[in-house]
């Protein structure tokens, strides 16, 4: 299979990124994360506990993953860039997921602070990958920062309500100059596919993965997911129309 | 004693560096995948011994966690 998702000159098999919270425990976070066959993971960065130190995620991750940390929770462009720079430090990876909400109920991007906020990590050298909305201006504005890929949401974060807005998912597919990652809000595998079918160049789970019933196995419907999308997408389909086509051949028929 | 915020709580701590800082809360500061802010600006390990903190300085100790 020589269809490679490349970012920022890296190259990934899997075109499945995958989030490591609200698993019931770890060993099936764990399970679950092999399943996907995702090769990149994100985390967040916390102030330590001063109680206890208990044992490292990373450690836990094993060296099994490349490590993709977020600016999950901050709201102002100084937070995202500071956490940018402590996570830069403790994990030694300048790739960032920057997120920089407006909405604390929805969690929607500010796309004003999330511009801005790019702009500065670029410019320090950081491979900055955006959580932004589904707006093909936005996505536009953070590739033209230099942005290495942008991220826009299918619908709110833990929602599971899939695509709300294909259309526009489709169009900042088309347009992108840097590769669009869905972010936010899949559901189930077919939100996946369809992510994948729209044109999106790889998908970002974590809620739908980790709150299922069984994570392990919807990891596994995902990871399909995202490969059948993207077959579908590279081959081509046939063009919806408003009337029926006959499969079978009109001549010859019997008793005619 | 020296004042400072550390994580957003006050504290008296009897520590004039990080290092002696992350000690007097019990960090093993040889732990992996920690960074430190000083007042905004990161403090890179190698320079953790050396770091002097002043009262009323605000300290962010952190690391990686769960998350999507």
């Amino acid at each position: 299979m020589t269809d490679k998702l490349i970012i920022a000159g890296t190259t990934f098999s899997s075109r499945l990124i995958a989030g490591t919270a609200r698993y019931p425990n770890q060993q099936v976070m764990l399970d679950a994360l092999a399943a996907s066959g995702t090769e990149l993971v994100t985390m967040s960065i916390r102030r330590i506990s001063l109680d206890a130190y208990a044992e490292s995620l990373v450690d836990v991750l094993g060296g099994r993953y490349r490590l993709l940390p977020n600016t999950s929770g901050c709201v102002t462009a100084r937070d995202a860039i500071m956490t940018a720079e402590l996570a830069r430090e403790a994990l030694g990876t300048n790739w960032v997921k920057l997120e920089l909400i407006g909405d604390r109920d929805l969690l929607y991007p500010d796309v004003e602070q999330l511009v801005h906020a790019a702009d500065e990590l670029v410019r320090k050298g950081f491979v900055v990958l955006p959580y932004c909305n589904e707006d093909p201006v936005a996505c536009r504005k953070l590739a033209d920062v230099g942005c290495a890929a942008v991220m826009p949401l299918g619908s709110l974060i833990g929602s599971g309500m899939g695509i709300a807005n294909p259309s526009a998912i489709e169009l900042i597919c088309a347009k992108s100059p840097v590769p669009v990652v869905l972010d936010a809000g899949i559901g189930t595998a077919s939100d996946a596919a369809l992510a994948m079918e729209l044109g999106c160049d790889a998908v970002m789970i974590d809620s739908a993965i980790a709150r299922a019933h069984d994570p392990r196995r919807m990891a596994a419907a995902m990871r399909g997911a995202v490969e059948a999308g993207r077959l579908a997408r590279l081959a081509g389909r046939i063009p919806k129309q408003n009337f029926a086509e006959p499969s079978s051949p009109q001549l010859g028929l019997v008793g005619s | 004693m020296t004042r400072l915020r550390i994580n957003g709580e006050e504290a008296e701590i009897a520590a004039a560096t990080v290092a002696e800082l992350l000690a007097a809360r019990g960090i093993d500061a040889k732990a992996r995948f920690l960074a430190v802010a000083l007042n905004g600006a990161v403090v890179r390990r190698a320079e953790w011994p050396s770091q002097s903190l002043s009262p009323g300085d605000r300290i962010e100790i952190v690391r990686p966690l769960q998350g999507g």
